[in-house]
């Protein structure tokens, strides 16, 4: 199993505030990989770390290539996706745009037919397909975030990062968003998945960190992980006399 | 005044109000892509309109020189920050090469080819394509590494960039004013008026113009790109379209507008190397109507601009100017009215 | 060594005329004077407020044109047409920030730049203004029966004004409203929430810079005893600032420095250019645009920076022993409903992120608003705060309705809260951001601060700031720079500064995000302690941990509905709220 990346001894914060306190871990490629745990663990300034987004110290390698020194835009064209927890989706333009901006990186690649995707995104999102005209901005939550991972798909990505892809959905709608990882992992994408939604999560995932202020405090194979009682302590707190 | 002189004045302040836009749409969208709020935008209508003059009186134009010596300031400058960073040698090299490619080979085909003299369409080719590039290279000179700078800061930053650009436009044209010919020379009758064959270009080229600009941002996935940076820079990064090459492409639109309504407002002005501050500040006043942000109200915003000084010059010639700029004041207290809660810092 | 630094400096600058020195220096002088002004006002405009003007020139030239017309149309003596030119200015001042400032920032130099083109033009082609000849014969100055003709007699009476003015700007930065102008730069948010309207400061600001640079021309027209509109235009207006930001816009004797350097290099670059460039014209634009584009790249906090790193810092004083305490407002009766949530809802398009929330907070308890991430708690805390409208539902405070009233108002009934990311000064010490939350109990004005006949009030403000820092444990790092403090000290700073504001409900978003554990606790405990003072607390958190050792009642939101309302313990045994935070399984 090659690793696509690898991350060691990362450490990142906003502003005076350091976050992660010495991060490890690796993904292997056709892998979902969950990183779980509760707010304010540092989940989402790990992705932000790896994107290019944060300044961070410790080594990244992807895809054999240690990651220093490069830009957001270099990591895009190196095969990063990420969708981020609020989405930033072009809101004053139609879903199509969004898709075909998606594609930005593979235009610049001259991936030949790559407007194709567009339609392999609409048979994963039936859903985009009816509101293609429609302004991403009036779209319902669980539309934007299916729109959101259908742009990031559109750049054909080696590795997909997704930060909080349940966030603010309803169970329903969830449960078509985990599928879809699912099905993305069959197909051949490999994806790094941050949620709080552990229990989910856990179920897609083939392995799984559980990530305390900052640090990595479980790891394992994620069936393992999704029975372990230590878990469920670190998301509701211990049972204390006040 | 009856009806004649009105549609006269009309028409007039219609034509140059139709510069105006362009002018004003070119603000808007340097503001909407990277948030900097280009005073300068007249300075290319100025060296346009004098390096069109100086290529019709057989010389080499300043801008030639102009030109080599901004390209040379922005091969300097990244080879400073490429030695700072430890590149390697052939890849500066090549960095170089890209920035001064373009510049030093159309400069050497004005040296050629200015005493030479050319047709004037050639020359009005030859003259875009001299003044575009400073578009980008001002970006990459004085903007580029500040983009992340509040709006008021680049805004600062535009002011100092114009008072360079009027000091140096002295000193590579000179302080003679120009007029250029007009590029159809024929009059219409059309009822009372008459229409001369360089308004109807100047209404055409602005047509083709908004036309042209609208296919671009609507169609293009390039333009799209632009808007996109504008919309959500977070967002466009994460596609991998960087605001640096946002920005440079933008700056370069800009340039090009300018200099292509240099060559338009050639025969009804005298040109020096400060006329262009009025200009774009008209055009400014338009976008300021727009909020900075719509391409038809800035269209709308630049046709009043034209008809306000039109109609204001009868009037009283010596207060038009006062009256151009006076008119701020109800524009923004319509806008302020409108949108009463401005955004955070 | 700090305390003799403006003394000897201003005692130089006023007998600097007695001295043999040649009366070109003199001159020389008398402009960096006149600048000084003018850059002074820009420091408080742009360097302090963040905003700025470009038509500073023509506020000049307001000044100026009124003290030329009066003095050679009408008998009026010179005080009186100091005093008309200063009026207009103010007039002018009011009109352009009434229209400009509630927008966005940059309106307001737009608007500058439009404004003094049109009254630059209107000076140079009005008749009785004499045109672009302008006004001549302007009488020498005479005051209290001293002949003021001469620069060496004027030189004084510059400095003089200029040294007063700049003390009254160093005054009114160290004082109530100078620390609300202070605050503007870190956005509207915060500065409304302490119950200051950011408004009339943005607009305080920029009056009294038009009222510098008013003053400034009229010293300038009875010094040149002439006027002409070229000295008022744009690039005058442009120099003005490029004087301010290559002193150092933030600091007041950057003015004095910017004016300087500019002054003296000014001179000899229009000597020197034409002859290096080898053919003539005023290159010295050229100069002033690069270095400006240079120093804001690389230098942005200009040359008294550099300045500033040789002076020793002062001591810091605690002057403020018995003083007497602030008035402090009646506390509600334990157990009266305070907040009352009524199914408040909040839609942004399509998206619904608050849906018929309800909930309420008595006098005494401490209630948590819970939930996983998205599902709508700091919405909600925006709602109940004023800082966001409400699109259905009520919020009442004791009873009244406070929805979409202006935070101001809101913060002024006694609702005090803190914000998820740190809003907070870092120029300013710890104790004046405390002091901040003070505003609404205080009164001082800005003439007032001026005049620095705010000292008692000021002592009582910085009583009630350490008083409230060693609530929360930290009056010890009361004089420290919030801006080199880590996050927990930071977050704990700004309860003090709420708590300065002598709130009856304290409502606390996200205040153990980003702490350590040992800070945590150190938080736990001062939340505890305010309760059993007597404080009434709504907070937001996401730490369980935290949140079920401190609070009375726990909300629970999910996609923006309540999900479940309890005790700490009924909310961590119901499985519903573990569904929601772990997830089920699909």
């Amino acid at each position: 199993m090659t690793k696509l990346l690898e991350v060691h001894d990362l450490h990142a914060g906003y502003g005076r505030a350091e976050v992660l306190t010495g991060l490890n871990f690796v993904l292997a490629a056709r892998q979902v990989v969950s990183v779980i745990g509760p707010n304010g663990a540092g989940k989402s300034t790990t992705l932000a770390a790896l994107m290019g987004i944060l300044p961070y110290r410790g080594r990244v390698v992807f895809d054999g290539q240690d990651l220093a020194g490069t830009t957001l835009e270099d990591r895009v064209m190196l095969g990063l996706a990420l969708v981020p927890e609020k989405r930033e989706l072009f809101g004053t333009m139609p879903v199509e745009d969004n898709l075909i901006l998606g594609g930005y990186r593979a235009m610049k690649q001259r991936v030949p037919h790559w407007r194709r995707e567009i339609e392999r995104v609409y048979a994963l999102f039936p859903r985009l397909k009816e509101r293609r005209t429609q302004l991403a901005g009036t779209l319902s939550g669980g539309e934007r975030q299916m729109l959101a991972v259908g742009r990031a798909l559109m750049s054909a990505p080696k590795l997909l990062m997704l930060d909080e892809p349940s966030l603010g959905l309803a169970p329903l709608v969830v449960r078509d968003i985990f599928a879809i990882i699912e099905r993305l992992r069959d197909e051949g994408t490999s994806i790094l998945l941050i949620e709080q939604n552990a229990r989910a999560a856990l179920a897609v995932s083939e392995h799984g960190y559980v990530l305390e202020t900052g640090t990595v405090v479980l790891d394992g194979p994620a069936e393992a992980l999704a029975q372990d009682p230590r878990v469920i302590e670190t998301y509701l707190g211990a049972q204390r006399p006040r | 005044m009856d009806a004649t002189i009105a549609s006269i004045l009309a028409l007039d302040g219609l034509s140059n109000g139709a510069v105006y836009a362009l002018l004003a749409l070119a603000t808007v969208l340097v503001f909407a892509v990277t948030r900097v709020i280009f005073i300068p935008q007249g300075e290319f209508v100025a060296f346009g309109a004098l390096t069109l003059a100086l290529l019709q009186a057989r010389q080499v134009p300043g801008t030639v020189w102009f030109l080599l010596v901004l390209a040379a300031a922005v091969a300097v400058q990244d080879l400073a920050a490429g030695l700072r960073h430890g590149q390697p040698a052939g890849r500066l090299a090549m960095q170089a090469l890209r920035t001064l490619a373009w510049p030093v080979a159309v400069s050497l085909l004005a040296i050629w080819v200015a005493p030479k003299g050319l047709p004037l369409l050639a020359q009005a080719a030859l003259t875009v394509a001299l003044v575009t590039p400073f578009g980008a290279l001002l970006y990459r000179l004085a903007y580029e590494s500040l983009a992340d700078a509040s709006v008021l800061v680049l805004l600062i930053v535009s002011v100092g960039v114009h008072f360079a650009l009027v000091g140096l436009g002295l000193f590579f044209f000179g302080a003679e004013g120009f007029r250029n010919p007009s590029f159809w020379d024929v009059r219409f009758s059309v009822g009372a008026l008459t229409l001369s064959g360089q308004t109807v270009i100047i209404f055409a080229a602005s047509l083709a113009l908004i036309v042209g600009l609208w296919l671009f941002f609507e169609r293009s996935l390039a333009g799209k790109a632009l808007r996109a940076t504008a919309v959500n820079r977070l967002g466009a990064r994460l596609m991998g379209i960087s605001s640096s090459s946002a920005g440079r492409l933008s700056f370069t639109m800009a340039a090009f507008i300018g200099a292509l309504s240099g060559l338009l407002i050639g025969p009804t002005t005298t040109v020096f190397y400060d006329s262009g501050f009025l200009i774009g500040l008209k055009g400014f006043v338009a976008a300021v109507f727009a909020g900075l942000a719509s391409y038809p109200l800035a269209l709308v915003g630049a046709l009043g601009v034209g008809l306000l000084e039109s109609f204001g010059s009868f009037w009283s010639s010596p207060y038009k100017e006062v009256i151009v700029f006076s008119a701020i004041l109800p524009v923004l207290l319509w806008r302020s009215l409108r949108d009463p809660h401005g955004e955070d810092h | 060594m700090k305390r003799f630094a403006f003394p000897a400096f201003a005692a130089a600058m006023l007998l600097l005329p007695l001295l043999p020195v040649p009366d070109f220096w003199i001159t020389q002088s008398i402009y960096i004077g006149l600048y000084a002004l003018v850059a002074l006002g820009l420091v408080l405009l742009t360097g302090v407020a963040g905003l700025t003007s470009f038509g500073q020139a023509a506020f000049v030239g307001v000044g100026a044109y009124a003290a030329a017309y009066l003095a050679t149309q009408s008998g009026l003596p010179p005080l009186a047409t100091l005093a008309v030119g200063v009026a207009l200015a103010v007039l002018a001042a009011l009109v352009l920030g009434a229209l400009t400032l509630r927008m966005s920032g940059h309106y307001l130099p737009l608007a500058t730049i439009c404004w003094g083109l049109a009254l630059n033009y209107t000076m140079a082609n009005m008749e009785g203004l004499g045109k672009y000849d302008g006004i001549l014969g302007i009488p020498a100055l005479s005051l209290f029966g001293v002949d003021l003709g001469t620069g060496r007699a004027l030189h004084p009476l510059v400095w003089a004004i200029a040294l007063v003015a700049a003390l009254a700007v160093v005054h009114l930065l160290d004082s109530r409203p100078g620390r609300a102008i202070r605050a503007l730069k870190s956005g509207a948010t915060m500065v409304e929430a302490m119950g200051i309207s950011t408004f009339r400061y943005k607009l305080t600001a920029f009056v009294i810079a038009a009222v510098l640079a008013a003053v400034s021309g009229w010293l300038f027209a009875h010094f040149q005893r002439s006027v002409s509109p070229s000295p008022f235009g744009i690039n005058k207006g442009i120099e003005y600032l490029f004087m301010a930001v290559l002193g150092g816009v933030g600091h007041v004797w950057g003015a004095f420095l910017g004016s300087a350097v500019v002054r003296l290099t000014e001179d000899q670059l229009q000597v020197l250019l034409p002859k290096l460039l080898g053919t003539s014209g005023n290159f010295e634009t050229i100069v002033f645009g690069v270095v400006l584009v240079v120093v804001l790249k690389y230098a942005p906090d200009g040359l008294w920076s550099f300045v500033g790193r040789w002076r020793p810092a002062g001591a810091a004083l605690r002057d403020w022993a018995g003083a007497e305490a602030l008035p402090k407002r009646a506390k509600p009766a334990a157990g009266e409903r305070l907040l009352d949530v009524d199914k408040v809802r909040k839609q942004f398009g399509g998206l619904v992120a608050v849906n018929d929330v309800s909930f309420h907070v008595d006098a005494g308890e401490i209630v948590a608003l819970i939930g996983p991430n998205g599902a709508g708690k700091s919405t909600t805390f925006n709602l109940a705060t004023g800082v966001l409208p409400l699109s259905g539902g009520a919020v009442r405070w004791r009873g009244q309705e406070i929805a979409g009233r202006p935070s101001r108002a809101i913060a002024r009934l006694g609702v005090s809260r803190t914000f998820q990311h740190v809003k907070m000064i870092p120029e300013m010490t710890v104790l004046e951001n405390v002091a901040l939350g003070g505003y609404g109990r205080t009164r001082s004005g800005v003439l007032r601060a001026m005049l620095r006949l705010d000292r008692a009030e000021e002592k009582r403000v910085f009583a009630e700031g350490e008083e409230q820092l060693a609530r929360i444990g930290m009056a010890e790092r009361m004089h420290e720079l919030a801006g080199n403090l880590p996050l927990g000290p930071q977050r704990l700073m700004e309860i003090a500064r709420a708590l300065a504001t002598d709130p009856a409900l304290l409502l606390l978003d996200e205040p153990a995000a980003g702490l350590r554990h040992h800070e945590k606790q150190a938080l736990a405990g001062v939340l505890c302690q305010l309760k059993a003072e007597g404080m009434s607390l709504l907070l937001v958190e996401h730490d369980m941990d935290f949140v079920m050792g401190l609070a009375d009642r726990v909300v629970v939101m999910e996609f923006g509905n309540k999900l479940m309302e309890g005790t700490p313990a009924e909310v961590q045994a119901s499985p519903e709220v573990r569904a929601a935070y772990l997830g089920t399984e699909h």
